[in-house]
């Protein structure tokens, strides 16, 4: 049943933010209902702060607080974040914060926000700062059990050769929403791994933006969503190139069943400094059932003439002559079914890093007893 | 090896089929009892895949006419996995890959189901690898192509080898190979010959569907037929295919003007 928005909470929305909610009017949300967003009750997370119980590796220290906003600010600028409507609510939210410096190579940390059956918006900030040649895997894992929302704005900066894995795991709620912004700036020689997969809240929008401040970086973007019932799953990503010899290397996954919605939306720059960029976007998406819908759009704005970009999307069922192949070894279409949405979505499940293992997450987004 | 009191395991009458518009099987009448090995020979477009992939109940074809019996059972009653289960076995010409799906996790999805149906045992994740690795012997093939995916990314020998790699697994009673010498060098085609040569048996029974004589030269069939235009027009023994093979198949399009 779709969500029936709460004429009050739209309006604290938006003075949170400081402005009305994006319509669809605007081209960057022409598919994306908000209603299930404004069906939460007009209050803040009341839960615990979930960076207090945070214990951090050897190498891994807090940034002071008025250091920290300063370097969040800089980071929300440098990808053109700081207008960005998830963003600006975010920050009328009275987020919780953490601010965290990486030096060398430290071990793998995992943060869980959790916003269960609480009420209202969690909003959070989450600022890592990687010194030079610093080495950091991240799993940020995500929850809900109810109609609430969790706002994360995600702020990185990468110094010079520093490498970044960062994992988003989110199985969500179908009352809930999720609004991640990511704001990512790499330095030459960084390299960037960002894994997300995301399925079964109400609402989510992911908008990761990179930005390869003076090129010769490395990004590496895969992300799998799943929509099912009247779920929407929006991914708006752009990746900018200011200088030259960057790299990206991008591939989107999408299953839709029922009557979800998936929308994508893959911006690439590449102006006339980026020259000898190498850039590749794949899209690809499995539509399960008549009634779900997938728009999915590469938008690249190529000026540099020395380049490759190549991108590409497609839109497929499961594969007939998959599916016999499978059936003709004595393994029934429904198995076999599953046997290949398996596959399909372990391509990327398989990136995250090793500690979402524990968490089974093909079951966790296939909604599979284990 | 032909016994006439052998058990008839495959009884197929009069069988027309078609492709969506196109009829392509026009009366094939074919009777296979256990021990004996089949070859079928005929030009591209004779209708010999058409068979195969439609014992195996490919959903591409619709048959319009006749009947095939598997132990006396209607096959075309049955899904495609039906089929498999109780021993319909189809070496494909042209195997799938699936990318995604481990190799090792689908063999044994397959073997169970096909044990299930036996009334054997399934076996868990220990057993079934001590069973593959010893079965792996048989077609020489590198443990290795257990870890990956699906035929993905696996040469045409390959992917042939783990083809009689899942028939070594699954045991069927009727082995059905299109065109498995396809796209073979010598030493893989010995292999493959060899490892098909080692699953025949007293109980089981192979249909192989090629266009050459060098398969049969690895493995001796106890019947030859040339199919041409949907039917099988002429039925004999291996001199046959040696006829074939020297003087092609114009007579064949003669008797079918």
């Amino acid at each position: 049943m779709p969500a029936l928005a709460l004429p009050k909470t739209a309006a604290w929305l938006a003075e949170l933010a400081g402005e009305p909610l994006p319509g669809r009017r605007q081209e960057d949300w022409r598919f994306t209902d908000l209603a299930p967003l404004q069906a939460v009750a007009a209050e803040l997370w009341s839960g615990p702060d979930p960076f207090s119980q945070c214990s951090l590796p050897g190498g891994i220290s807090r940034i002071a607080p008025a250091q920290a906003q300063l370097l969040l600010d800089q980071g929300l600028q440098a990808t053109g974040s700081s207008t960005a409507w998830p963003v600006r609510l975010n920050r009328g939210a009275s987020p919780h914060f953490l601010a965290l410096r990486v030096s060398g190579s430290v071990e793998p940390l995992q943060l869980t926000f959790d916003a269960a059956a609480g009420q209202g918006l969690l909003a959070l900030q989450l600022l890592l700062v990687l010194e030079p040649g610093a080495s950091l895997e991240l799993l940020l894992h995500h929850g809900s059990r109810a109609a609430n929302a969790t706002s994360l704005v995600t702020v990185a900066q990468l110094g010079q050769g520093a490498k970044l894995n960062l994992g988003v795991l989110a199985p969500g709620d179908a009352r809930a929403s999720l609004l991640s912004h990511l704001a990512i700036s790499q330095a030459p020689a960084s390299e960037l791994q960002l894994t997300t997969a995301v399925g079964g809240w109400a609402l989510s929008r992911f908008e990761p933006r990179i930005c390869q401040s003076e090129g010769a970086a490395l990004t590496r973007l895969r992300a799998l969503q799943l929509v099912a019932g009247q779920e929407l799953a929006d991914t708006h990503s752009q990746v900018q190139f200011n200088g030259p010899d960057g790299q990206l290397d991008q591939l989107h996954k999408v299953v839709a069943d029922g009557a979800g919605r998936s929308v994508f939306n893959g911006a690439v720059r590449v102006p006339r400094s980026a020259q000898r960029t190498n850039a590749a976007q794949l899209s690809r998406s499995l539509l399960l059932s008549d009634r779900a819908r997938v728009d999915t759009k590469p938008e690249l704005e190529i000026v540099a003439d020395d380049v490759k970009c190549a991108h590409g999307a497609t839109v497929s069922r499961l594969q007939q002559n998959e599916l016999f192949y499978l059936q003709s070894r004595g393994i029934a279409v429904d198995q076999a079914s599953r046997l290949l949405l398996r596959g399909y979505c372990d391509e990327v499940l398989r990136e995250l890093p090793a500690a979402a293992a524990s968490a089974h997450p093909l079951q966790l987004l296939l909604r599979e007893r284990p | 090896m032909i016994r006439p009191d052998a058990p008839l395991l495959l009884e197929i009458r009069d069988l027309h089929a078609r492709v969506e518009d196109q009829p392509i099987l026009k009366g094939v009448n074919l009777s296979v009892r256990a021990g004996e090995i089949h070859a079928v020979m005929g030009r591209n477009g004779s209708g010999k895949s058409t068979l195969s992939k439609l014992l195996a109940g490919h959903p591409a074809y619709s048959v319009t006419g006749g009947s095939v019996l598997f132990r006396g059972q209607d096959l075309l009653a049955l899904q495609p996995e039906q089929r498999a289960r109780i021993g319909v076995f189809l070496g494909f010409q042209y195997p799938v890959e699936i990318p995604g799906v481990s190799n090792l996790e689908f063999l044994r999805v397959a073997t169970n189901a096909r044990r299930v149906e036996r009334g054997d045992e399934e076996l868990d994740t220990f057993a079934f690898e001590d069973l593959v690795r010893e079965r792996l012997k048989l077609v020489q093939m590198d443990p290795a192509f257990l870890e990956r995916s699906v035929n993905e990314g696996f040469s045409g020998g390959e992917k042939k080898r783990n083809e009689i790699l899942q028939m070594a697994l699954l045991e069927p009673l009727v082995a059905i190979l299109d065109e498995t010498d396809s796209g073979l060098d010598i030493d893989a085609l010995r292999i493959v010959a060899g490892g098909v040569c080692q699953l025949a048996g007293p109980d089981n029974a192979t249909l192989l569907i090629t266009h050459y004589q060098r398969l049969l030269d690895l493995i001796t069939p106890d019947y030859v037929h040339v199919m041409a235009a949907g039917r099988i027009l002429r039925t004999g023994g291996k001199e046959l295919a040696v006829e074939l093979e020297r003087s092609g198949y114009d007579w064949v399009d003669q008797e079918v003007a």
